[in-house]
């Protein structure tokens, strides 16, 4: 039985000479730099900064929903306002969160390899990211989109006099700038493992994202031509969506749900390989059935891609193709439980330590889980038409996406914060600002749940004068939230300079990237680490005396 | 190779100086084997999404090919038929001429190299300008969706078509095949216009001296490209000229 194994004495430790933040210089050496973890240290910054902008729009839809009439903004600057937060949050926060951050700093790390096989590949990716980022500020400068993200047709092609081409083009090149990042960790992790690094020596880290690089590369092109069309639709008039011309709004419903829904898939995965690895390490125990949770994830990105039509249940689809895909959106719900079963085991009996990332994972078991099983609600045919379209919609996958990956990035940024600053951030402060988080979500959205089941429809600036106490609620929480998210912000930002200096292994945990110095060398390790153990092996690293880790610097 | 194989390789052999890796290994490649496997299989990925990509326009061709029938083949029917075999000839040769160009950077002969790059970017731009024709007449015919269409002309039948009689509702319907048409041919000769475009750019590269010295990834990569280009328009031919010409 594993027991804890005490915090090494922080005060010896020393910030080591040479590390990849300062082996170069100057703006030049970032901007053009190959090294993965600079690459995950720009995107961080620049998800960060359009993490903000979205958020900033949830403000003001909160602060719009807090009366029953439309008086702070008007019915159509509120359109434009919740698709610029669901645009934002969706391509520009979510889905290159945890992977083009955490994922890019760490994959190489974990397989044991120098880098990832395609670094200017890898820097073009960012720079797509940052081109489409300022696409979709202009669009918001030059006066928006009101399409929602969804860019329905034909309201997005013929009834709609806002910036929807530049809207379609800016995701378009973001899609590429996924497709890269997704390409670039699958040959990585095929091709770029270390001496000894077998499949299942993997951590559930890389395991998830390989899942969720699957759909990122074989996802992310079908928005791209459904993109297309849909702008050489509103440009010149092509009809393939256009029903006076014999074209079909549906088959672009199919076309655009076929990435989205895999794309909800993209965005939660690699969140549950950070609850995965958090959850081992503060348990002090190999993950429960190490091969049930890694293919699980496989298993969710291949049935994430036979799933779509449940986005269609209202919209005119036969009734056998709706129960198959009720049926289907059921069986999903199936490896996603096994998950949460083996996080839960790998808890029961572990030695288990309350760190903020720990917290944060607690967050997220209990959210996800509440919002996945709201996810078979709306699966099943009969719930699904009378809460479609409502604010339990809403509920369901912000719980999923916020509470879900949101705390799972947070989770990760906190758990890794030593690995890429080399230094750690305040424990009090942090703790409370997960715990803030909390409450903070919960009063937001649990109430819109409520609000859905009564028959407030989403995406409408007013409402009923009944509908005010649940609202006020959901926009208190929200301020609640708002301060949650800010707090780390905040301290992590003075903790780059204040923070405690944080060793090499600051959790005592087994991954490969725990065993080289924080922040590490630029080509990562001295030499080429032969793997002769499993990914969570704590009696191994307990085995092990001081001198005989591993570290380097 | 498998990567464990490649990965034990360099890990038995140790560390042996960097005089001895070959001047074009990337630092964070173990080995030349292993850059090469890794360049090749990031190329099959991107194809992979490429065949997503087209897959979009494949899946609402099938549909509205079955939807509207007599419209597809009235369509069709006004393609020129020799137009498309020619390309279809071009394209196929030149796939053979890229073929060689890749052998003959195996087998390190640089002219060789050249020459076949210079029949492959020629037969390209050949494709390209029977493409810009057949686009051409389709303009002159007011067979342009959205900008220039008009569908009189399948009112009637034609004199080689005498049946395609197609009623007002049907012959609408023609718009939807023209603009399959050009979108798929369209992204088609997108990809062959940046396929003649990276072609010339690894030309100069061979020029310069390049790729000679066992240094093959990219030019083969670069093979698989446009054989992909090549087969996508294998499948374009049949379903765009070839619907119902035995009539």
């Amino acid at each position: 039985m594993s027991t804890i194994v005490s915090l090494p004495d922080q005060s010896t430790a020393r910030l080591p000479k040479v590390s990849y933040l300062n082996k170069e210089y100057g703006l030049k050496s970032w901007l053009l730099t190959g090294d993965h973890k600079r690459i995950a240290v720009l995107y961080m910054i620049s998800i960060t900064f359009f993490f903000f902008i979205g958020g900033a729009m949830a403000a003001l839809i909160r602060m719009e929903l807090l009366t029953p009439p439309s008086d702070l903004l008007a019915a159509d600057t509120y359109n434009k306002v919740f698709t610029a937060h669901g645009l934002i949050m969706v391509f520009f926060f979510l889905v290159p969160s945890v992977p083009a951050t955490i994922g890019n700093f760490l994959i190489p790390i974990m397989v044991g390899a120098k880098d990832l096989a395609f670094p200017k590949i890898n820097l073009l990716s960012w720079y797509l990211y940052i081109v489409a980022g300022t696409m979709m500020i202009g669009v918001l400068a030059f006066g928006g989109v009101d399409t929602g993200w969804t860019f329905t047709t034909p309201l997005s092609t013929h009834y709609l006099n806002t910036h929807v081409v530049s809207a379609g083009l800016a995701v378009f090149v973001a899609g590429f700038s996924s497709i890269f990042t997704g390409l670039n960790f699958i040959v990585t992790i095929h091709r770029m493992r270390a001496p000894g690094m077998t499949w299942f020596r993997l951590p559930l880290f890389v395991w998830s994202h390989y899942a969720a690089s699957i759909l990122m590369v074989l996802g992310t092109p079908v928005l791209a031509i459904t993109l297309v069309l849909v702008v050489l639709e509103r440009t010149i008039g092509i009809g393939v969506f256009d029903p006076t011309k014999g074209g079909d709004p549906l088959l672009f419903q199919h076309l655009f749900w076929f990435y989205s829904h895999p794309a909800v898939y993209i965005m939660i995965l690699p969140g549950m390989g950070v609850i995965s690895e958090v959850i081992s390490t503060f348990s002090r125990k190999r993950v429960f059935g190490y091969t049930a949770v890694a293919f699980s994830s496989v298993a969710i990105a291949v049935f994430g891609f036979f799933v779509w039509a449940h986005h269609m249940f209202v919209m005119g689809i036969s009734n056998y193709s709706a129960l198959v895909f009720s049926l289907l959106t059921m069986l999903v719900a199936v490896p996603s439980a096994i998950k949460i079963f083996n996080w839960s085991a790998t808890l029961y009996k572990g030695s288990i330590t309350f760190e903020t990332p720990m917290l944060y994972a607690f967050g997220f078991l209990g959210l996800f889980t509440i919002g996945g099983l709201t996810g078979v609600f709306l699966g099943s045919l009969g719930m699904d038409i009378h809460l479609t379209e409502t604010y339990f919609i809403v509920a369901h996958f912000h719980f999923v996406m916020v509470g879900g990956m949101l705390m799972a990035y947070l989770s990760g940024v906190h758990f890794w914060w030593p690995k890429i600053t080399g230094r750690m951030y305040p424990e009090g402060v942090s703790k409370l600002a997960a715990v803030i988080t909390f409450v903070g979500f919960v009063l937001t959205f649990f109430p819109q749940f409520i609000l859905g089941y009564l028959g407030m429809p989403r995406r409408y600036a007013a409402y009923p004068p009944e509908f005010q106490v649940l609202n006020v609620f959901s926009s208190a929480g929200a301020s609640v939230l708002g301060v949650g998210y800010l707090l780390p912000l905040l301290y992590l930002t003075w903790s780059l300079k204040y923070g405690k200096i944080a060793g090499p292994n600051p959790w005592q945990a087994t991954g490969l990237e725990w065993q080289i110095q924080s922040p590490p060398l630029t080509e990562n390790f001295a030499e080429t680490p032969i793997v002769t153990h499993e990914a969570y092996d704590y009696e191994w690293l307990e085995s092990q005396k001081p001198s005989e880790v591993p570290t380097v610097g | 190779m498998d990567s464990q194989t490649l990965a034990a390789q360099t890990a038995e052999t140790g560390h042996i100086g960097h005089g001895e890796h070959p001047p074009y290994l990337r630092h964070h490649f173990e080995n030349a084997p292993q850059q090469r496997e890794a360049a090749t299989f990031g190329m099959w990925l991107f194809l992979l999404t490429e065949i997503m990509f087209f897959g979009g326009l494949f899946c609402a061709y099938l549909i509205f090919r079955n939807w509207y029938y007599p419209a597809f083949v009235a369509g069709s029917h006004t393609l020129h038929i020799w137009a498309g075999t020619l390309n279809t000839t071009l394209l196929i040769i030149s796939s053979f001429t890229m073929a060689m160009a890749v052998h003959a950077a195996e087998t390190r002969m640089r002219k060789a190299i050249m020459g076949w790059m210079i029949v492959t970017i020629i037969l390209g731009c050949g494709f390209l300008c029977v493409k810009a024709y057949e686009w051409h007449d389709e303009w002159v015919d007011h067979h342009v969706p959205g900008l220039n269409f008009s569908p009189e002309s399948f009112l009637h039948g034609s004199k080689a078509y005498p049946d395609d009689k197609l009623s007002l509702d049907m012959a609408e319907k023609t718009q939807l095949y023209y603009s399959l048409y050009f979108a798929m041919t369209g992204m088609h000769a997108l990809h062959m216009i940046i396929g003649v475009s990276l072609l010339t750019i690894l030309l100069i590269q061979v020029y310069g001296g390049k790729y000679v010295n066992g240094h093959v990834a990219p030019i083969e990569n670069f093979g698989l490209y446009w054989h992909f280009v090549d087969i996508v328009w294998i499948f374009l031919f049949p379903l765009l000229y070839l619907i119902s010409r035995h009539q």
